[in-house]
């Protein structure tokens, strides 16, 4: 492994981590106006396509005509280049808005999308090991009747478990009338799977009010994000999830429609959260990476190690947080791809322990049972 | 009377008005067997792949000529004075969608189809398992190529084989176009193939090589399943030998190959030459035969056995597969050499399908169908592709080459629930005079609840009654 990027990069993700007591008081905003949203990436996003290495000197070679996506991007440091579609992003790391966590991974190692999606959303080591979702757990460790959301028609499995998590999108049907609503909630009233769903999507529908504009565009999506985190009955956990990221074929312009409908979202939510911006983490993530190198049809094959970004008003952004493991033929995981060196559990721990005031200990005890390592600490701003 | 329900239900698609309840419900399900028509005349009438493959060449070729013509006017500025070219792109999808309208057309003529034959179907439990299998090797019209194509896969891949052998499924499945689109095997070439030498000899400035894709899904979810013991050396070498087996009449191969367009071949010049190894047995072959004997080699294989034995018991059965159900089904796929028929009359002779009715939340083709089936409702097809979206389950577009979950946790959510109201609701408007008194236990002769009676018998309004029956805890489950 050969380390060339600066120190800065190293302190900011193992310094921080071990000067954490164990238990620490916050004094930020008051429990329960702080807001986390995971917007999840299936498909496998292509990392070194979204925050390019420029600085590596393998990376021109390894990547071939996809480094031409990064012709002319503008530079974050003197390493890291983000893709001209990530206007808005760009600007958030500007604002010390947006961190990147580079070359991560999570527990599990072969390349099976829905296996891998399965370890990032369960938080277990290997796939189908736990049965209910990381951020169903982390609820726990939230104050009582704090409300979790999952921005779809159905419930991810990030969001699975125990405790009561309810889904809403956008829709296109007419509403059906109150009547007959309320009737349903009588029939429905002795069966307690169908109870509980359906009084979990009457107050959701609730709190929707007014912002159902029926797109699938990432924008009506961010807008809708946005107006269920909003108010003091809204949610304070949610969940959004993307696809489309599996670029085997003609990479170049996929990603790019890709990234762009993601900063469109991430802008839309921005915007709808207002002021309450400044108490929201938003985390983008995917479940693994893809290989270096292009594959015979303009795209990339399956890989290891990705990309992780953190972005919101409480994160001490304007940072790439990365162990860099090169991406020269051999400092690359079995020959082929990005080697991850930061664990992404880690880094999740440590992001949404400091933002809700939680010992980031605890909180990687909790929803990543099997991760050996440290929270990442110093990612949200003290 | 609760074999009726199970056998209607939870192996077929649900009750059909009209209909008498089978006096032998399990002689009625393995019956179907014999009975199973592979081409009902309305879905034998539609467009086939090399038709839909000549639509799909012509629309490359419309792109094509489309892009030259941008290129001309960015060259020319008098040409188009007021375009910059930020602009450009704007104009785009409006243009895509309309070049892409024949395909979508066809796509919703045949979506149409399949929906009005499972409605119709005196053979739903075969109808029930082409939905399966069509999921199992799911392609999706998330991928425009696959837009025209995911029809004609389903009606020439998988419905005439499904009454076979697993293998022979297996090799129609993965070698129809529509899977070779979608999962990028037809742009797949060796690196060391006559074509990917003769790239090196030129210099050229990007080499043909090899794309993962179809080798990893043969293996992880077509065949062997995941964990399975194979490793990424035995996906590359999978993919190596897969090379060749592509599409003809499309991109670039259809200008440098002599080949009749809009079907799968095996090009020679595209393979990768020499011997392959894959999961320790060699294979010596040459050309096409060489995939082949792999294909083979993965149907026989126990996992694979084990992987669609767990497969079809949590479908017939529970979310979490009873063990002795799959492990019986195993059994018999490997006594049997994966014979297909022998795995439905084992499914019908075993007791755990015939226990805990109910144990199976309805997906929402399921739902859909079902109340087709009981209400005489005959939803067009543009606005069955509609609801269907809206359920979260659009036809032949699932998010993955996974297909559709077969879990209740994916389908029973929230929101999903409250759609099934709304558009209950709206189905029930235009069947005011049904009488869901009557209906009700028609439907459910045994399992008939009585908060469901009487939500049914207390509604304000027939419209009201029906649209309860329809979204009841019994309509809901299977």
């Amino acid at each position: 492994m050969t380390l060339f990027l600066n120190r800065r990069h190293m302190l900011g993700a193992l310094g921080a981590a071990t000067l954490l007591p164990a238990r620490l008081a916050y004094a930020a905003a008051a429990p329960g106006e702080r807001r986390f949203v995971f917007i999840i990436q299936r498909g496998a996003a292509d990392g070194l396509a979204t925050l390019a290495p420029l600085g590596d000197p393998a990376f021109e070679s390894a990547r071939g005509a996809l480094a031409a996506d990064f012709a002319g991007a503008p530079k974050l440091d003197t390493t890291f280049a983000l893709h001209p579609a990530l206007a808005g992003v760009s600007a958030l790391y500007a604002q010390r808005q947006a961190l990147f966590v580079h070359g991560v991974g999570i527990p599990y190692r072969d390349r099976s999308h829905f296996d891998a999606q399965n370890v990032l959303e369960t938080g277990g080591t290997r796939p189908y090991e736990a049965k209910d979702g990381w951020m169903n757990r982390l609820l726990a460790l939230l104050p009582g009747g704090t409300r979790a959301m999952a921005v779809s028609p159905t419930v991810p499995a990030a969001l699975r478990g125990s405790r009561d998590v309810t889904s809403y999108a956008n829709s296109r049907l007419p509403d059906a009338d109150a009547e007959l609503m309320s009737r349903v909630s009588q029939m429905y009233a002795g069966d307690k799977q169908l109870h509980a769903l359906w009084e979990s999507s009457m107050q959701a529908k609730a709190m929707a009010a007014g912002n159902d504009d029926n797109g699938q565009d990432p924008v009506a999506t961010g807008k809708l994000a946005a107006s269920l985190l909003s108010g003091p009955q809204g949610a304070r956990v949610a969940m959004i999830e993307t696809g489309g990221w599996d670029t085997h074929y003609q990479q170049k312009g996929r990603i790019e429609r890709q990234l762009k409908g993601l900063d469109a979202m991430v802008g839309a939510l921005k915007t709808g959260l207002g002021p309450a911006w400044n108490e929201t983490l938003v985390l983008v993530a995917t479940e693994f990476g893809r290989t270096v190198a292009p594959n015979g049809t303009g795209g990339t094959d399956h890989g290891t190690g990705s990309l992780a970004m953190l972005l919101g008003g409480t994160v001490s952004g304007g940072r790439v947080v990365s162990d860099w493991p090169g991406l020269a033929q051999g400092q690359l995981f079995e020959g082929r791809d990005l080697k991850p060196t930061l664990a992404l559990d880690a880094a999740i721990a440590g992001a949404v322990g400091a933002h809700f005031g939680l010992d980031p200990a605890r909180v990687l005890a909790t929803c990543f049972p099997g991760g050996g390592s440290k929270p990442i600490g110093g990612l949200i701003r003290a | 009377m609760a074999d009726v329900e199970i056998a209607l239900n939870r192996f077929g698609l649900g009750w059909k008005a009209g209909e008498a309840p089978p006096a032998n419900p399990r002689r009625w399900l393995t019956d179907q067997i014999g009975r199973y028509d592979p081409a009902p005349a309305a879905i034998a009438a539609l467009p086939r792949t090399p038709e839909q493959i000549g639509k799909l060449a012509s629309l490359q070729l419309d792109r094509q000529e489309r892009r030259q013509n941008r290129a001309e006017a960015a060259k020319d500025p008098a040409m188009e004075p007021t375009m910059t070219p930020a602009m450009m792109p704007a104009a785009q999808p409006r243009n895509e969608a309309q070049l892409l309208k024949p395909l979508r057309d066809s796509y919703v003529q045949a979506a149409g189809a399949r929906m009005a034959h499972t409605v119709a179907t005196d053979t739903p439990f075969m109808e029930r398992l082409v939905a399966f299998w069509s999921n199992h090797f799911a392609v999706s019209i998330e991928k425009a190529s696959v837009l025209g194509l995911a029809g004609p896969f389903e009606n020439e891949a998988i419905r005439p084989n499904i009454t076979g052998k697993f293998s022979d499924l297996l090799f129609a499945a993965v070698r129809h176009p529509a899977m070779l689109l979608f999962l990028d095997q037809a742009q797949s070439i060796g690196p060391n193939s006559a074509l990917g030498q003769r790239a090196q000899r030129r210099g050229a400035e990007r080499l043909p090589g090899i794309n993962e894709n179809l080798a990893r899904e043969i293996m992880e979810l077509h065949t062997l399943g995941v964990r399975s013991g194979y490793t990424q050396a035995d996906v590359t070498e999978f993919a190596k030998a897969l090379t060749g087996t592509t599409v003809t009449g499309l991109g670039r191969l259809a200008r440098l190959l002599p080949y009749d367009s809009g079907r799968t071949a095996f090009v020679e010049q595209l393979h990768e030459p020499g011997g392959r190894t894959v999961m320790g047995r060699k294979y010596a072959q040459t050309g096409e035969a060489q995939g082949r004997a792999i294909l083979n080699d993965l149907a026989a294989h126990p996992a694979t056995a084990r992987h669609i034995a767990t497969k079809l018991a949590r479908h017939f059965a529970a979310d979490d597969p009873p063990p002795a159900l799959a492990a019986r089904l195993e059994q018999v796929y490997l006594k049997t050499g994966g014979d297909l028929p022998s795995l439905y009359r084992a499914l019908v002779e075993s007791p755990e399908p015939w226990s805990n009715p109910g144990a199976k939340f309805r997906q929402p083709w399921e739902w859909l169908v079902a109340v087709q089936r009981a209400t005489g409702l005959t939803v067009p097809a543009q606005g069955g592709q509609f609801s269907l979206n809206q359920l979260g389950q659009p036809t032949w577009r699932p998010g993955s080459p996974a297909g559709w979950d077969d879990l209740a946790a994916s389908w029973a959510a929230p929101d999903a629930l409250l759609r099934r109201v709304e558009l209950a609701n709206r189905y029930a408007r235009s069947l005011a005079t049904l009488d869901s008194r009557a209906l009700a236990p028609k439907l459910f002769p045994e399992s008939l609840s009585e908060p469901t009676r009487s939500a049914v018998a207390r509604a304000d309004s027939g419209q009201q009654a029906l649209a309860l029956l329809l979204v009841s805890p019994e309509m809901l489950r299977r």
